[in-house]
């Protein structure tokens, strides 16, 4: 158990030092620089207009669709990675099980292509 | 031994403030902000425990698709934040009944893990030295747990179908390109030659 943890070490230090100077540039620009606030330094900007509209402007749904489709794959392919390093061991019967599994999925990405949805206009 | 201690209270205090956070933040994509924070911390307390497929796939799926769903849909509902503070006390009874139904399944699953022997059996046994977590998830999961895998395929295939069929709206009047429509036509019927008499128009 600790060895496996001994090999995320690196990232804990790689997370210090990025928390550390981070924090460190934060603090310094509070510290070193001239401080002259004015309200119109925060205002929203928009190229050089007064800003019109509220910035959170309904979507359009196909945003939605085409991201609910990116989830569905990355899915299958995460149930890829445990049954590509155990092949051996699980022999012909998890091949053929992942090959089902990937067969129904590509009934649906047939299903998906004829459709029209992964087509934007 | 202290170390790994100290980042288990760092995780879980940070992934339980931003939990906190979550919920009574007052713009909504801060929300969804804080609520990937929550997810980075669970995948650094998987990895404590050395489930590191899990941690990864937490963060690959959880982080990397889902996060996103949520900001999409944070940003396709027309948000009035006046609008959302009102009807608290319309929704305070399903709410908290829901909030008091996890709060009990939480005491059963604590309480029994305490009180009962049974449930000792069944808390997973520590994987064997030499396999890694991946592969010990690979062996049982496409052979002895084969049925759920399928159910998986079959819940991912629904979910396809339903989000095409709830979401899909062709517009009218867009050209699209049509390979076999274009390839089939004829000289016959797309050219047309006009004898035009000199001085005079078509």
């Amino acid at each position: 158990m600790t060895e496996l943890l001994k090999e995320y070490l690196p990232i804990v230090v790689f997370l210090g030092i990025a928390i550390g100077v981070a924090g460190l540039l934060t603090l310094a620009s509070f510290v070193l620089a001239r401080q002259k606030p004015d309200s119109e330094k925060l205002s929203a900007y928009e190229c050089g207009f007064e800003a019109f509209g509220d910035s959170r402007g309904q979507f359009d749904v196909r945003f939605y669709l085409v991201s609910i489709l990116f989830i569905i794959f990355d899915l299958e392919v995460a149930f890829l990675f445990p049954w590509a390093i155990t092949l051996k061991e699980t022999s012909e019967f998890g091949f053929w099980s992942m090959v089902t599994f990937l067969g129904v999925l590509t009934v649906g990405f047939i299903y998906e292509w004829k459709k029209g949805a992964l087509e934007w206009e | 031994m202290v170390l790994q201690a100290l980042a288990f209270y760092v995780f879980a205090a940070v992934a339980v403030a931003a939990g906190i956070m979550v919920v009574t933040a007052r713009n909504p994509v801060h929300s969804v902000l804080f609520l990937i924070l929550a997810f980075f911390n669970a995948a650094g307390l998987f990895v404590l425990m050395g489930a590191e497929f899990l941690a990864m796939i937490l963060i690959i799926v959880y982080v990397g698709a889902v996060a996103v769903l949520f900001l999409f849909v944070v940003m396709m509902l027309d948000i009035d934040f006046v609008e959302l503070r009102q009807g608290f006390v319309k929704y305070l009874p399903v709410g908290g009944l829901i909030g008091i139904v996890l709060l009990v399944e939480l005491f059963v699953v604590v309480g029994g893990w305490v009180s009962l022997p049974a449930t000792k059996s069944a808390i997973a046994e520590p994987v064997r030295e030499g396999v890694s977590n991946t592969a010990a998830l690979g062996r049982l999961l496409y052979t002895k747990y084969v049925y759920l895998f399928q159910a998986a395929g079959l819940i991912l295939f629904v979910a396809m179908i339903g989000a095409i069929v709830l979401t899909l709206r062709h517009r009218e009047g867009v050209k699209r390109q049509k390979i076999a429509q274009q390839l089939k036509r004829t000289r016959a019927e797309s050219v047309q030659l006009v004898k035009v008499k000199p001085g005079e128009g078509v």
